[in-house]
């Protein structure tokens, strides 16, 4: 079976990219920024994994207001790099993996999150820059090291979907790859954030405490995020800081129980914190163990997180 | 119609990009759109005026546009990651943006995200009845996680649930 070893939770400011295409890797200030992912990316070559689902937001590349999608899956063979305006980054186009994608589709809209397919789709910098990170460059003629199953989350038009329900998407996300016939190593990306706003008068704004927070949580205690409510991301991590719900999705799909490979934290690039985090099941016999564990019962492994999207309102208010 | 009121009005210097704006600065955001493709940027640099009635705009929206107003583009329903792209077919950076709205210089601006960004404090609320958030034991509350994470994350549950 499939499984998912690990999620990485990183940001995906666009000027990385930028630096990255425009060679100024070595600038101290952009150097202070790659330097933390060289250790990511020694981990990652070692990890070879055989799919990366990588959950992010289009801003306003792929798709502009005529459709919002909430959760869009990508089950194309191949998403090119999109024109953000100043032709598409000079990376290769971005392999998919169908038969995966089509299964994980199948198996969570029968798990009631009603994604939509995306056939076509092109991929901005939420999705090529953490690639980036944790890949290395590659040149526009290679080749990136494994096939990726974008995931993109409305996180630009508010409401986005809650952190609840992000988790609860991983949760199914997990259920699906695991159920999948192939047997293939799956990483889960989150992307975007931390904190961090770029519009109006408070534009700048930057929330290192909160940022701090919400990473030690994220690796030992994730169901004290799932309950943060939209509010209290834009108000504390800024407006657009609102995109950190996307990890929620990543660290859903993982044990309850992980280990911390390593973190990074900087600020800033650009006008966002960036903020880095790996997180690895509990070994790989452990993680089947485990998985199986969950599959023979199901109403004890998600605890309070029950599955069911008819749940949430329950919750809610036992919450 | 007046405008619905949210729990994120209370939030200092933001327009939050709700259902209501996207609505109601469709058409500021498709004219933005369009500045995806370098002939209609030319179109619009040869007759700005000319090229906004292509698009379903209120007057107001498109003195807006024409004035370069972004705080007043984003109240009028444009959303930051679509007006960036007017700022682009200006041929600014995104930091000029972020100062014209903040209303700094863009050295001030670029300096106070060297030095860390804009500070939470005193930033998280218009009526100064926002408090801290409770989930997250944020900046003034509680002891720093910084640090601390293995040692201690049952304590901070705790202290997050006295509160």
């Amino acid at each position: 079976m499939a499984r998912i070893i690990a999620g990485i939770g990183s940001s995906h400011v666009p000027a990385i990219g930028a630096a990255l295409d425009n060679g100024k890797t070595e600038e101290p200030y952009w150097k202070r920024i790659f330097s933390g992912f060289e250790k990511s990316q020694a981990w990652m070559r070692e990890t070879k994994p055989d799919v990366a689902i990588i959950v992010y937001n289009d801003h306003a590349s792929a798709f502009s207001v005529e459709m919002i999608p909430t959760f869009a899956l990508g089950c194309a063979a191949e998403f090119p790099p999109a024109d953000e305006g100043w032709g598409p980054r000079p990376v290769p186009v971005v392999k998919g993996h169908p038969a995966l994608a089509s299964h994980i589709a199948q198996s969570v809209i029968l798990d009631e999150f009603d994604l939509t397919i995306c056939n076509k789709m092109e991929v901005d910098h939420g999705m090529t820059v953490p690639m980036n990170l944790l890949f290395g460059k590659v040149e526009k003629s290679g080749h990136w090291p494994c096939p990726v199953i974008p995931l993109a989350v409305n996180v630009v038009m508010y409401p986005p979907p809650t952190g609840h329900r992000c988790f609860m998407l991983g949760r199914a996300i997990r259920k699906a790859v695991e159920s999948s016939p192939e047997d293939l190593k799956v990483v889960i990306f989150g992307t975007g954030g931390l904190s961090h706003q770029i519009s109006g008068p408070r534009a700048g704004l930057i929330n290192s405490k909160w940022d701090k927070n919400f990473l030690d949580n994220l690796s030992d205690n994730p169901r004290k995020l799932v309950k943060i409510p939209h509010i209290d991301y834009m108000r504390e991590a800024g407006a657009e800081g609102i995109e950190m719900v996307m990890w929620l999705i990543m660290r859903g799909a993982l044990d309850d129980k992980v280990d911390e490979v390593y973190r990074f934290y900087t600020v800033p690039a650009s006008n966002t914190a960036v903020g880095h985090i790996i997180l690895a099941n509990r070994g790989r016999g452990g993680a089947r163990k485990s998985a199986a564990k969950a599959a023979a019962k199901p109403k004890r492994s998600g605890g309070k997180l029950k599955r069911a999207a008819a749940r949430v309102k329950v919750e809610r208010i036992r919450g | 119609m007046a405008r619905e009121r949210h729990d994120y009005d209370d939030i200092p210097g933001t327009f939050v990009f709700d259902a209501e704006r996207s609505r109601q600065g469709y058409g500021i955001n498709m004219f933005c759109m369009s500045l995806m493709k370098d002939e209609n940027r030319r179109a619009f640099k040869a007759n700005e005026a000319e090229y906004l009635k292509k698009f379903k705009l209120t007057p107001e929206q498109t003195d807006a546009i024409l004035k370069r107003d972004y705080n007043r583009m984003l109240a009028l329903g444009g959303n930051i990651y679509f007006t960036a792209k007017l700022g682009a077919t200006d041929g600014h950076s995104f930091q000029h943006l972020a100062a014209l709205m903040t209303g700094s210089t863009q050295q001030d601006y670029a300096a106070m995200m060297l030095a860390g960004g804009r500070s939470i404090e005193g930033n998280r609320s218009r009526s100064g009845k926002g408090a801290p958030s409770k989930h997250l034991g944020a900046a003034g509350r509680g002891k720093s996680a910084a640090g601390k994470r293995k040692a201690k994350p049952k304590s901070k549950t705790r202290s997050a649930k006295r509160k």
